[in-house]
């Protein structure tokens, strides 16, 4: 009854593609620009802990 | 000699040592900005929410970094500070998902292409349409790398229970593209209204 997706040789077609768009959704994702926000919050979190 | 030898590690047994450029956990946080960000896109399925959720994230890791082991993955850690915060602060605003069709894709259906590869932009609403829990286990499994134990301990789940999370995620997702994941030779039948439902969901929204 149990299920071993990935141990199976021959994962159904779909799953792979489900798999390769997941990769696809995420690398995306991965690729955009981070927003200047971040590291402003870095700094000014960082220069406070340095002045005190 | 040994003067140079003690030249070579600056800072070492003096009190600069707490300074920045001996690298602090805290300084490794800005490394994984990009795939925190790409894993609050995944869970809120919009980038406003997400960058929200980034800047909290960041704010608690600064703060809680002495929780931090050393050697550990930072970006594991990381990430499970970002679910956890989204996951309580669902339960805090009580606010429902919002609608997926006003959301990042706002793409049209596209008809099916020939060679049965499923269109990326099905994909993709396909997608902004499962619950977030689905969307999580399919991202820390499937797309960003991390393995069924790490992500186990990252949601606070056992194993067993990610695998079969895991499973029914990817049979949701096909199903609401029309295929079927457990049998390739199915997709063609039975499920075709699938495509027209999901296509008429948009007008009742």
């Amino acid at each position: 009854m149990q299920q071993h997706m990935a141990a199976d040789p021959k994962k159904s077609r779909v799953t792979e593609q489900i798999d390769e768009n997941l990769k696809r959704v995420y690398e995306d994702l991965l690729k955009e620009e981070v927003p200047d926000r971040f590291k402003e919050l870095l700094a000014r979190l960082k220069d406070k802990e340095q002045g005190k | 000699m040994t003067v140079a030898q003690l030249g070579n590690n600056p800072g070492a047994g003096d009190v600069v040592a707490e300074k920045a450029d001996v690298s602090h956990p805290r300084d490794e946080i800005v490394n994984h900005l990009s795939s925190l960000r790409a894993f609050a896109i995944s869970l809120t399925g919009s980038p406003s929410a997400a960058d929200d959720l980034v800047q909290d994230t960041i704010v608690k890791a600064w703060s809680n970094i002495d929780k931090f082991q050393a050697g550990t993955n930072m970006q594991a850690w990381m990430f499970t500070i970002l679910r956890n915060t989204f996951y309580s602060d669902r339960r805090k605003h009580r606010r429902e998902v919002p609608d997926p069709d006003g959301l990042h894709a706002a793409s049209l259906f596209e008809l099916p292409e020939h060679d049965g590869k499923l269109a990326f932009r099905d994909f993709h609403r396909a997608f902004l349409h499962l619950s977030a829990e689905h969307r999580e286990v399919l991202i820390l499994v499937g797309a960003s790398g991390f393995s069924t134990e790490q992500t186990a301990e990252m949601i606070g789940i056992a194993v067993g229970t990610v695998k079969s999370r895991t499973s029914r995620a990817r049979k949701r997702l096909a199903e609401l593209m029309g295929l079927d994941a457990g049998d390739d030779s199915k997709s063609h039948s039975g499920r075709t209204t699938d495509t027209s439902n999901s296509a008429t969901s948009r007008s009742a929204a």
